[in-house]
């Protein structure tokens, strides 16, 4: 109660603040909460500490360029889960059931796409024809050319990126629609909860039959990308592409040979650290994404499938007595929900560097939570979601260490579902 | 439908035999069939058929029948007779075992515990699972089915990862508060730990008591010496040749089965008592037992802590047992969440006696099946190494050789289990969602329903022991 009147005083009329705490408690204990982490926030970039007698209570020490990178490695993140978790929400809200096996769709998207990544960049440096097995299986065999042998990044193999990327639609969406004419079109009619426990007997087969084909090591896949630096040098402002530039530069001066474009804008004196660094991995996934995310709204929006789509999820009995062909819907809805998760799993691999079977049922849980704090069944709100997972996971390495983090994810999901079941876009559907 | 269906039938055509005396048949007449299959498996497989490799094998086949079972019976509380979706089971299972663990480690230990004896260990960790039980469900079940079971699915990985986490590795409760009253402080600091992936060593745990009959130094028996108990039995199977190890874990098995008995008994009184008709209405249909004037929030949450605390004592154990525990543990996998309701979906929920039965058939079919299978077809076939990689095991097939795709199976039998598993749980929800066991109904009233004549009306007044009927 004091809480949450202590975060209320800047709203100016106490009494307002105390309607708020009687009528909706838990509304102001989250505000009061909220307020508190804000609060601490700032405390901590002050580096002004609160003690009330041996305890420190609030603030900290955080670096203002420490706080950006964790804001933009939330966005990377939380843009690759809010693309997976679109084909979630959509399969909720159309199929009416929690798809338990959306991450090994993820998954294999990734392996099927970086399969074809690999085979292109095999035959640009010339190792294709001795390790087609190797090459397809992206390394599952044990002798091979390396990641680095084959070096693949956005910049130098561009191709390679972007035929997987399409694959990893492609065969996803193949997959989906095959899972669904043998999984869950025998069973429209049956209840949600028994379409769940089927999509974790897809989700079984599906993760260890890849495990079985491409083997259980985590691979390593690209060669590390190009990277753009903003930096601090000694009170200007400077773009590098490679931290030793940076660090040259802050002791001697600007390099001659080195990339390196100061920005005009003021002098902040003395002023020298390494303020945010974007790779173009990074950048790829969150173009593409949001290309994506577009092109979704505008087929939503603006199409006729959309409009069935939206029709079909509001009320489907309704949908197919106006002659809407829902089983086209239904099949529509495997399309874009699959071809999306295929492209997330390929970008997500491309962010991490790394790829193992497990990867879409790990993050099964924390897409999982983003839909259902955005509201499960609503697209935009699937990508919100993301964002706010994907930041909160992040941000919160301020407060806990690391290995709590993603138990961070998972703790604000429940509190979301307590609170408020319908999440955030809660009542939409689809639109 | 299928022959299980004509099985169910036959017995219900016995209808004078009690109903308790032809589950007992149906359970026995199950176990013996696969015994009766492993014993076969053990004879052609590699070690060769000895009255040896025949106990130590069935000694496996009954020990992982009997955990299962136990599981199953706790889930068949929630998902059968509460139609309760949790899928955190793996979570509360480390509850009990790390609550258990926690208590009974020794201060010297490392990580240190408390150092209190067993029964307190296996109390606390029941009361622990029962209580974090408590915490999950005092909100959770107000959500619908698929939210729940994605609140306790995350619960158990938030469990998972936090036991994982180096953070708790070793720490020091009260260690700040040193607060003293006439010199003595009230709150003293109490070194525990959860040794995070390093794991505990749990000294005194479950098997301890079996292995005393036998052992005089029970915790290292190379140390001490046979008891005269343990001197009989042991040379006589040793004698018979038997192994002394399977003979302390046949003896842990009956353990087993003795906390099996227990379980089913205690879920029969359960479900028979007027608790249970109010757990089964809300199964049925929840608003309707609310506008009977049922507290459904209250019988739920009462329910769901049963359940926990039966899964922390199944945890307690299965793992405990062992005499170490890690976060990585299979015990604990989310994974084992899943083969536990495999296992009731089989035997079919609602049904105390499927619930056995799925469990049996889950832990030697699809548990233990496979790996004899793969075993037996690697020594019959003299498939020789297996390829080291899917390519390698792929390319001879064109070439009409599917010999190295076959090693590379049976190397990887495993994986092809887990396939396995899916595709039956797929196979299950298509064809038979009510499982072996789970269309039988059950009489729901407390009064013997048998009218003048002697006949017991059997559809009147019986409520559906599980999805219902076909």
């Amino acid at each position: 109660m004091t809480n949450a009147c202590m975060s209320g005083v800047d709203t100016g009329s106490l009494a307002s603040v105390r309607s708020v705490v009687v009528e909706r408690p838990k509304l102001a204990l989250v505000g009061a909460l909220g307020g508190l982490v804000v609060l601490d926030l700032l405390f901590r970039l002050a580096g002004f500490r609160l003690f009330v007698g041996p305890v420190g209570l609030l603030g900290g020490e955080l670096a203002f360029e420490r706080l950006l990178t964790l804001l933009w490695d939330g966005i990377v993140v939380g843009l690759g889960i809010g693309l997976a978790g679109i084909g979630l929400s959509m399969t909720y809200s159309i199929l009416r059931f929690a798809n338990f096996a959306h991450g090994d769709y993820i998954t294999s998207g990734a392996f099927a796409g970086w399969a074809v990544a690999w085979l292109i960049a095999g035959f640009n440096t010339g190792n294709l024809s001795d390790n087609v097995g190797y090459l397809a299986l992206v390394g599952g065999a044990p002798e091979g050319p390396s990641s680095s042998d084959l070096g693949i990044n956005v910049l130098g193999t561009p191709l390679a990126i972007l035929a997987g990327l399409v694959v990893a639609g492609v065969a996803t969406v193949a997959l989906a629609l095959v899972l669904d004419r043998v999984v869950y079109r025998p069973m429209r009619d049956a209840e949600g909860i028994s379409l769940l426990i089927a999509s974790i007997g897809v989700a079984l087969a599906l993760r260890y039959l890849i495990n079985f084909v491409f083997g259980a090591s985590n691979r390593g896949l690209t060669a590390g990308g190009e990277r753009l630096i903003l930096g601090g040098v000694n009170g200007k402002i400077a773009l590098v592409n490679k931290r030793s530039t940076l660090i040259v530069a802050q002791n001697d001066g600007p390099p001659a040979d080195a990339f390196y474009v100061e920005l005009p804008v003021v002098d902040l004196g003395a002023y020298s650290a390494e303020i945010i660094s974007v790779t173009s991995v990074e950048v790829t996934l969150v173009v593409t994404s949001l290309l994506l995310m577009y092109g979704l709204h505008l087929l939503l929006q603006r199409t006729k499938l959309g409009t069935a789509m939206r029709a079909t999820a509001d009320n489907q009995d309704l949908a197919r007595v106006t002659g809407i062909p829902t089983e086209r819907v239904v099949r529509a809805t495997w399309v874009v929900g699959g071809g999306l998760a295929g492209a997330s799993g390929f970008l997500l691999a491309l962010e991490r560097g790394t790829l193992s079977f497990n990867l879409g049922w790990v993050l099964l849980l924390l897409i999982f939570a983003a839909v259902i704090l955005g509201g499960i069944g609503s697209v935009y709100g699937a990508i919100v979601g993301g964002v706010l997972i994907g930041l909160t996971s992040s941000v919160s390495l301020v407060w806990i260490p690391s290995s709590l983090s993603t138990a961070a994810a998972f703790a604000i999901m429940i509190f979301v579902l307590l609170l408020k079941p319908d999440g955030l876009f809660g009542g939409v559907r689809t639109a | 439908m299928s022959a299980a269906d004509t099985l169910a039938d036959r017995f219900d055509r016995f209808e004078d035999t009690p109903r308790w005396l032809l589950d007992v048949g149906l359970i026995a007449a199950t176990m013996g069939s696969i015994y009766l299959l492993f014993t076969i498996f053990t004879f052609v497989g590699p070690a060769g058929g000895t009255f040896g490799t025949v106990v130590a094998n069935l000694q496996t086949i009954t020990f992982w029948t009997a955990l299962y079972a136990m599981m199953v019976l706790a889930l068949n509380l929630h998902w059968g007779y509460t139609g309760l979706f949790n899928i955190g089971v793996a979570g509360f299972m480390a509850i009990g075992v790390y609550a258990f663990a926690v208590l009974t480690v020794p201060p010297t230990g490392s990580p240190p515990g408390l150092g209190l004896p067993l029964w307190v260990g296996i109390i606390g960790g029941m009361l622990a699972a029962a209580l974090v039980g408590a915490v999950t469900a005092l909100p959770a079940l107000r959500l619908r089915a698929d939210y729940l079971a994605i609140v306790t699915v995350a619960l158990s990985e938030i469990i998972r990862l936090t036991l994982l986490s180096t953070k708790f590795e070793s720490f020091t409760l009260f260690a700040n508060l040193d607060y003293e009253v006439r010199g003595v402080e009230i709150l003293p600091d109490v070194a525990l730990g959860t040794g995070a992936g390093r794991g505990m060593n749990i000294p005194v745990n479950p098997s301890i008591p079996v292995k005393s009959i036998f052992y005089t130094n029970p915790s290292n028996p190379a140390a001490g010496e046979r008891t005269a108990v343990g001197e009989v039995v042991l040379g006589a199977f040793v004698n018979a040749g038997v192994r002394e190890t399977v003979v302390v874990s046949l003896a842990y098995t009956l353990l087993l089965i003795g906390v099996v008995a227990l379980f089913y008994w205690l879920l029969v009184r359960v479900g028979n008592s007027p608790f249970g008709r109010v757990l089964k209405a809300i199964r049925e249909d929840e608003l309707v037992a609310n506008s009977l004037g049922k507290d459904t929030r209250m019988f739920k949450i009462k329910v769901f802590m049963l359940g926990c605390a039966l899964m922390g004592l199944g945890g307690i154990l299965w793992e405990a047992q062992r005499g170490f525990t890690d976060p990585t543990s299979t015990t604990f996998r989310p994974i084992q969440t899943f083969y536990i309701f495999v296992a009731l979906i089989i035997g079919g929920a609602g049904s105390n006696t499927g619930s056995v039965l799925g469990g049996a058939l889950f832990a030697s079919l699809l548990f233990q099946g496979p790996l004899f299978v793969s075993r037996i077809l690697s020594h019959l076939l003299n498939l020789g190494d297996t390829p080291s990689s899917f390519a390698a095991a792929i390319g001879p097939v064109f070439a009409l050789e599917v010999g190295p795709l076959l090693a590379y199976a049976a190397g990887n039998i495993e994986e092809l289990r887990f396939v396995l598993l899916g595709v039956v749980l797929v196979y299950l929800m298509q064809n038979r969602p009510q499982g072996l066991l789970g269309h039988r109904k059950e009489v729901a009233a407390s009064v013997p329903l048998i009218d003048r004549d002697g006949n017991r009306p059997r559809d009147a007044a019986a409520a559906d022991g599980g999805e219902g009927d076909e």
